[in-house]
């Protein structure tokens, strides 16, 4: 009893302390940038900034390698200690919000209006979390290898066909100055696949999953679209147009050493072809029938369920969205920034800048990959897809397999709560 | 009896040292052994806001399930059978019988695994989950050859350098090398000498061949892949099993050997008749540790090839974790592990019984 009181008395007293010495509440944030010295910085500076800015709250940040950050995630909800703010890979978002990691986010529409399509976390009608920046696939090549082969420069307007690439393609091969026409990035196993690959499966016409009821793939992923897709697909490597295992090092270099004729690559890889090459062209994703599409989303921010403190993370993560963090974060690591105001503050992406095309491309072209929890499972179900109907395999049984995982994942999660 | 009390009764400080050892083993080996066992009966998810539901032996069936399908060659109206470009003869597609086929509810969702026929007709054995099918193949495959070879040539190897010649700790440090270094690593460099372009294997066989051998893709031909992970695997623990027989070879006494030369028995009768004999509780462990250590093949599927190329590389332990952890398939990861677990302790009681002293 005496023991018992006195405790009641310490808490009392440190209570008291603590809201007399310390006004503002701590909120703790997790970051999958450790090891990047200016996205640090830069993170470090908008906390720096935020804490200074009002009395309520005070940030402290806590960064994890981004190989190591899903498996931190889930570790630490399984353990019941995730941060107040966490940030999230967009496609994993629903899986995150489904699985009750996160909560909605207390942010007016308004103020991301005119943000991209794709910095926009939205699951089951509610904002979970909200990009400061957004990434774009284009195909790069360069203006000299359009006029030697004598190819018409496609615009976002007038993307080419499937005909106009195919064409370009045959040209290229012909020409015999490149090892392969075409680079799409095998190297890059993983999450490249479904991000940079499903996008052409799309502007076929089929998809990863029946977005409609998200409850099948039955018909997107096997139907005539996407054997059309597969076809395509698997004679991009019979035809000779591009080599089905690459060395990572020619992935990186390979472009730049003369190797291809036109690669299929993110923005982020855009500063160095342009430093190579400075005819280096970004062009819009071909129309194969379905329209052009490139895959959207990238890292954003939200915030975690078990947050005691809803209101001050989102407070925070609407301080963030000022256009000059947008700008420091794109001119910092190269990123696209979220808002064409932020876009025009930045070296690469404002009016004329050398990258601006990707603003342009993500906005008119990105398409998010499927908003659904099961994704983390349809991602890699696609992902051998790809990889086995490029080494070879029969495409329609290929794609009926994908469809019978893809739908039995479904059915074994009860819907995932669509 | 007596020494069982004894250690029981007045060996506490033993006891309390054993403790942290037996207390971390119980953590992390034994709990999570019967929670694999537990939630393979389940639909655990890694993570999942839908309650576990007991299942029963539903991740078994899918993994193990299979089933046999015979088709006729398909013909025309003259009863002709339909051939192709080649001359083969033409079979209706095994996917019409087992998707949404209402007469063949038995087959829903199978795939066909393998084949065999005539011109008239084929019979098509199916997996409900030929994946894990192609894996276990694939490692016991693996299995069959790694354990012989890599046995006979580390014992090939502790046979050379048990001898007393100067220098011959080099050799043993060099041979032991691989073992040190991280399988991680290993398989890395690995994936550097097997390169389909520029790798040094197709750099070295280009230039004794004089060119007559073109480059290979090693690890992105279906064909090849899997041997040449055998190959580097054996490479990369031969110096480990090395050891342990050389310990082995140290024990058996040199009078045995003094008595065979003594008796004029050739190096090949003192092999047979004393050496082997000397060897057999080794030859056992050896056997055993090596074939355990092949059915737990991941690190390098994991670094080199993924389980490609068209899962010509799929192992067990690669398809447990790529499931359990990656599609956050926990229950039928564990039904995977259980599975292995089953696999190992039945052949390993095998080689027990068939390596047992005989009296």
């Amino acid at each position: 009893m005496k023991y018992a009181l006195l405790s009641t008395g310490a808490l009392i007293a440190s209570v008291a302390y603590g809201t007399m010495a310390v006004a503002q509440t701590d909120l703790t944030m997790w970051y999958h940038g450790a090891g990047n010295e200016v996205e640090s910085n830069i993170i470090n500076q908008i906390i720096t900034d935020f804490n200074a800015s009002q009395t309520d709250w005070k940030v402290s940040l806590q960064s994890f390698p981004q190989a190591a950050y899903n498996d931190s995630v889930t570790a630490g909800a399984l353990a019941g200690n995730l941060p107040d703010i966490l940030d999230v890979d967009g496609p994993n978002m629903p899986n995150w919000a489904w699985a009750g990691y996160m909560q909605p986010l207390q942010i007016d529409e308004s103020i991301i209006a005119d943000f991209l399509p794709g910095t926009k976390g939205v699951w089951d009608g509610k904002l979970y979390s909200i990009g400061l920046w957004d990434a774009a696939i284009a195909l790069v090549t360069r203006q000299s290898y359009l006029d030697e082969l004598g190819l018409r420069t496609p615009t976002l307007d007038q993307p080419w066909t499937k005909d106009e690439f195919m064409a370009a393609l045959d040209a290229a091969k012909a020409s015999g100055k490149f090892e392969y026409a075409f680079d799409p990035g095998m190297a890059w196993t993983g999450e490249w696949y479904p991000y940079a690959f499903s996008p052409f499966l799309q502007s076929f016409g089929g998809d990863i999953i029946d977005r409609s009821t998200y409850m099948t793939a039955e018909g997107a992923l096997n139907g005539e679209a996407a054997n059309a897709w597969g076809e395509w697909w698997q004679g991009l490597f019979t035809g000779g147009y591009a080599q089905v295992t690459q060395d990572p090092a020619d992935r990186d270099g390979g472009f730049a050493a003369g190797k291809y004729a036109f690669s299929w690559n993110g923005n982020w890889a855009a500063l160095g072809a342009l430093k190579t090459f400075p005819d280096t062209l970004f062009l819009p994703a071909p129309d194969f029938g379905n329209g052009p599409k490139i895959g959207a989303a990238s890292w954003q921010f939200g915030v975690s369920a078990s947050s005691q403190h809803p209101d001050g993370a989102s407070a925070f993560i609407q301080f963030a969205l000022q256009d000059k963090y947008l700008a420091a974060f794109s001119n910092g690591i190269g990123l696209i920034p979220a808002t064409p105001s932020a876009a025009a503050m930045t070296d690469n992406y404002k009016e004329g800048g050398p990258m601006a095309v990707f603003f342009e491309l993500s906005a008119a072209q990105g398409m998010l990959r499927p908003v659904t929890p099961g994704y983390i499972v349809e991602s890699k179900v696609f992902e051998k897809v790809a990889a086995d109907i490029a080494n070879g395999a029969n495409v329609a049984d290929t794609l009926d397999a994908a469809v019978d995982e893809i739908d039995a994942d479904i059915a074994k999660n009860n819907g995932y709560g669509h | 009896m007596a020494t069982s009390t004894k250690l029981t009764r007045s060996n506490s400080a033993g006891w309390a040292f054993a403790l942290p050892g037996f207390g971390l083993m119980a953590v992390f080996i034994i709990i999570p052994f019967f929670f694999a066992i537990g939630l393979s009966f389940t639909n655990q998810r890694l993570v999942s806001p839908n309650p576990t539901e007991y299942t029963g032996l539903a991740n078994y069936r899918q993994l193990l399930g299979m089933g046999v399908i015979t088709l006729d060659a398909v013909k025309d109206d003259a009863g002709q059978i339909v051939r192709d470009e080649t001359g083969a003869p033409t079979f209706p597609r095994v996917r019409d019988y087992t998707r949404n086929n209402p007469d063949y509810p038995q087959l829903q969702g199978m795939r066909e695994w393998f084949s065999w026929g005539s011109d008239t007709s084929r019979t098509y054995v199916l997996a409900r989950d030929v994946v894990f099918m192609t894996a276990l193949m694939n490692t016991i495959i693996f299995v069959i050859v790694v354990a012989p070879v890599q046995g006979g040539l580390a014992l090939l190897l502790a046979l050379l350098i048990n001898q007393r010649l100067r220098g011959i700790n080099v050799y043993r440090a060099i041979y032991f090398m691989p073992v040190v270094v991280s399988i991680v690593v290993v398989s890395l460099l690995w994936r550097f000498i097997y390169d389909g372009n520029s790798g040094l294997l197709n750099n070295m066989l280009g230039a004794i061949s004089f060119g007559a051998i073109k480059p290979v893709d090693w690890l992105g031909n279906p064909n090849t892949a899997l041997g040449s992970i055998i190959l580097m695997s054996i490479w990369q623990a031969v110096g480990f099993h090395m050891v342990i027989w050389l310990s082995g070879l140290q024990t058996i006494s040199p009078t045995l050997y003094e008595a065979a030369a003594i008796e004029g028995s050739s190096k090949w009768q003192t092999f047979r008749y004393v050496t082997w004999p000397g060897l057999r509780n080794t030859a056992v462990l050896v056997l055993i540790v090596i074939t355990m250590q092949a059915f737990a093949l991941f690190a390098q599927i994991d670094v080199m090839t993924k389980g490609g190329p068209l899962d010509s590389t799929q192992t067990i332990v690669f398809q447990a974790i790529q499931r359990g952890y990656g599609k956050q398939d926990i229950s039928g990861g564990s039904a995977i592990s259980v599975i292995l677990f089953v696999l190992v302790l039945t052949i390993s009681l095998i080689q027990r019984y068939f390596t047992r002293e005989k009296n």
